[in-house]
């Protein structure tokens, strides 16, 4: 993949949106290519919506502008789908991947979304209480994230979050991790 | 054998890396969003053992200053960073260090000034502060401010001049990019050891510091020997980056250009928009359009026989101000263009733009529609003016 | 031993014509101290007139004097230096034995 890939993650303050969009974006540079991650910067209080960015590309990235129109979106709160419209300019062939026990057909219909766009669904909250005891979302929704949009490897993501927890976690923990992403690439239910 | 080692990190967090490498004697400082994060980041570096540096938190960004000042007439190796409002409290200081010629470094994290308050990034505090005897630089990323802040010791200490460098609050300080950090053996050779020309803590030789100039020529003569020392500064800059750049591989000049060996049309611009204005210009040039961007790095002491070079076989010019100078005729880079031009007898047509006050987004079509402009002032078209872009 | 001074005496004499070269860079004073060679007795209205038999040579007006004119040999006060006492009377009004007085400059008394 040449051209660059532009993610909007969307969460409420306090669920790790800024930590699974620099997750991706460090597991690009783990593949030794370019990437770029930022929040969008603001007033930041626990609970309130909040968007993040991700950019991913095999040349450097220089454009510094807000990512209008994602390739990709990532809902870690399903909740949020009542007050944003989180497929706000997402382009025609784009993807929405949203953390939820719903069928993606059925979040289809909430959202409006499009039949160009492909809608993926994951429980990544049930997983992550399932592996990690804690509902923190954004490890898991990154395992279901490269099996709808293949822009890192899969075994990527393991050896980054080796990378990342290896120095400072215990093993459960980190076993705990990569079970939860594994299981949210296994469970992901695709729409299209 | 300089080794660099790729990293993903903050703008502010390669900026923290390069103090710590830089390791200076005595940092001052008071913390402010976006720069907050780069004296955190530091702080903890002190308190883990990782650099010696006497790191004084304290009350304010005037006391920061003013501790540097000491400090650095003392004969320490001084630093500190801060951003808008902080670097507008300073602004009593700023021309003291300066006018006492004294080496100091200070990151400012680019930040609107208010009102209304306002912690995204525009232009208008370092702009605010760019008459007063400092070094300048603007950085259009991370890898760019930590290169920066490395030659920025250098810069100081063989010009004898505070020097600030810039890069854009948070799209430049918050957000994670990829870069190289150098290993810290070549950068503390790099810096070398700082060795005052005088020390007021040098008992055996004392010396007075910050004496009263009155009546007579004595003031002007100070004066005058300031705009000497940030004139000569401009060849000193270009070879320190120079030479950094023989250890890192990335090339460093005070005006860097894409596109300009055949552009009718231009644009001109400094920090992160370069970027963006990079991308669209080789978009458009993909397209068979001749145009072309230029970016400063060092923007005082002003490049300015070099950027009249580079853009005199152009017809038009756009330059883009991330601030204003309310009352004049541009915002202020845009006012230095037209000057650097009027006086190499360049006659090119210079559009003036204001755009991306407190953190507005550059978006890309808005670039593009400056080339769109620019094409018909190429033609003949009515040059309308200061324009206010994307709004 | 004193270390030997790297700036011995810092040359001014010809001030008056120097370039803006010639002035060290910050205008940094090379020689601390050098207030004695500037005299500032000329200012002064009023002198202070001491009294040797009252005086206990307490040093409080040598301490508080701010231009260290009050001169001292082996503890005791021994003149007033007028190159440089420009005359405030700092000095009389801390004097507790009324060993100093002020006297207007041309006074029989001065």
């Amino acid at each position: 993949m040449s051209e660059l890939t532009e993610i909007r993650w969307h969460a409420r303050a306090g669920q790790g949106a800024v930590t699974a969009a620099k997750l991706v974006a460090e597991t690009a540079m783990y593949e030794d290519r370019y990437m770029q991650a930022m929040p969008e910067y603001g007033p930041e209080r626990t609970g309130a919506p909040l968007k993040a960015f991700t950019r991913i590309s095999d040349q450097p990235i220089e454009v510094c502008n807000n990512i209008e129109n994602p390739g990709i979106v990532v809902v870690l709160d399903e909740t949020l789908l009542s007050s944003i419209d989180v497929l706000e300019g997402i382009e025609p062939d784009g993807a929405v991947i949203v953390n939820t026990t719903e069928p993606p057909e059925e979040m289809r219909k909430i959202m409006k979304a499009p039949d160009t766009v492909t809608v993926a669904t994951v429980d990544a909250s049930g997983i992550a209480l399932d592996t990690i005891k804690r509902d923190i979302p954004n490890t898991p929704i990154v395992g279901a994230l490269v099996k709808v949009r293949p822009i890192v490897g899969r075994e990527s993501v393991d050896g980054q979050l080796l990378k990342t927890f290896g120095k400072k976690f215990a093993q459960e923990m980190i076993d705990a991790n990569l079970e939860s992403v594994q299981r949210a690439y296994e469970e992901v239910l695709i729409d299209g | 054998m300089a080794t660099q080692t790729t990293v993903s990190e903050t703008g502010n967090s390669f900026v923290a890396t390069a103090y710590r490498q830089v390791a200076p004697e005595a940092l001052f400082a008071y913390p402010i969003t976006p720069q907050t994060t780069i004296v955190e980041e530091f702080a903890r570096y002190v308190a883990n053992g990782k650099v010696k540096t006497e790191y004084v938190t304290v009350e304010s960004e005037h006391s920061a200053m003013s501790a540097c000042i000491g400090s650095a007439a003392a004969g320490a190796r001084t630093m500190t960073a801060t951003s808008s409002q902080g670097l507008a409290y300073m602004w009593e200081e700023l021309p003291i260090a300066a006018g006492l010629r004294l080496p100091i470094v200070m990151v400012n994290t680019n930040r609107a000034i208010g009102a209304p308050i306002n912690i995204h990034c525009d232009h208008s505090d370092v702009m605010a502060a760019r008459d007063l005897g400092w070094v300048i630089l603007f950085a259009e990323n991370a890898q760019e401010a930590y290169d920066h802040t490395i030659m920025a010791i250098r810069i100081a200490e063989e010009n004898d001049l505070p020097v600030m460098p810039s890069l854009d609050g948070f799209i430049t300080t918050h957000s994670i990019s990829r870069g190289e950090i150098m290993d810290d053996e070549t950068v503390t050779k790099f810096v070398g050891v700082h060795q005052p020309k005088h020390s007021m803590l040098d008992s055996d030789n004392p010396t007075m510091v910050g004496g009263f100039s009155t009546l007579g020529n004595t003031y002007m003569n100070i004066k005058k020997a300031l705009r000497d020392a940030i004139d000569a500064s401009l060849p000193s800059i270009k070879s320190i980056g120079d030479e950094w750049a023989a250890q890192t591989g990335r090339s460093f000049d005070h005006v860097e250009t894409f596109g300009m060996e055949d552009a009718d049309e231009a644009i001109l611009v400094l920090g992160s928009a370069a970027g963006n204005v990079r991308a669209v210009t080789r978009k458009l040039r993909g397209e068979g359009r001749k145009v072309g961007m230029v970016k400063l790095r060092t923007y005082r002491p002003f490049p300015a026989a070099e950027l009249a070079d580079v853009l005199k076989g152009c017809k038009s010019v756009a330059v883009l101000d991330r601030s204003d100078s309310y009352g004049a005729i541009a915002g202020p880079l845009a006012i230095d263009t037209m000057a650097a031009l009027f006086k190499a007898g360049v006659d090119v047509k210079v559009r003036p733009y204001i755009y991306g006050l407190g953190g507005a987004d550059v978006k890309l079509e808005f670039i593009e529609s400056v080339y769109d402009d620019l094409a018909d002032l190429s033609d003949g078209g009515l040059n309308p003016g200061l324009t206010y872009l994307g709004i | 031993m004193a270390k030997e001074k790297a700036v011995p005496t810092w040359d001014v004499s010809d001030f008056d014509n120097w370039k803006t070269e010639d002035f060290p860079i910050g205008m940094v004073g090379l020689e601390a101290g050098n207030s004695r060679d500037y005299a500032t007795g000329g200012w002064r209205s009023d002198r202070p007139v001491w009294d040797e038999s009252k005086c206990k040579h307490c040093m409080l007006c040598w301490v508080i004097c701010p231009d260290s004119a009050i001169e001292v040999v082996d503890g005791k006060m021994t003149a007033i230096n007028f190159d440089h006492c420009k005359g405030c009377g700092v000095c009389v009004g801390e004097c507790r034995f009324d060993a100093l007085k002020m006297v207007p400059e041309h006074s029989e008394e001065a």
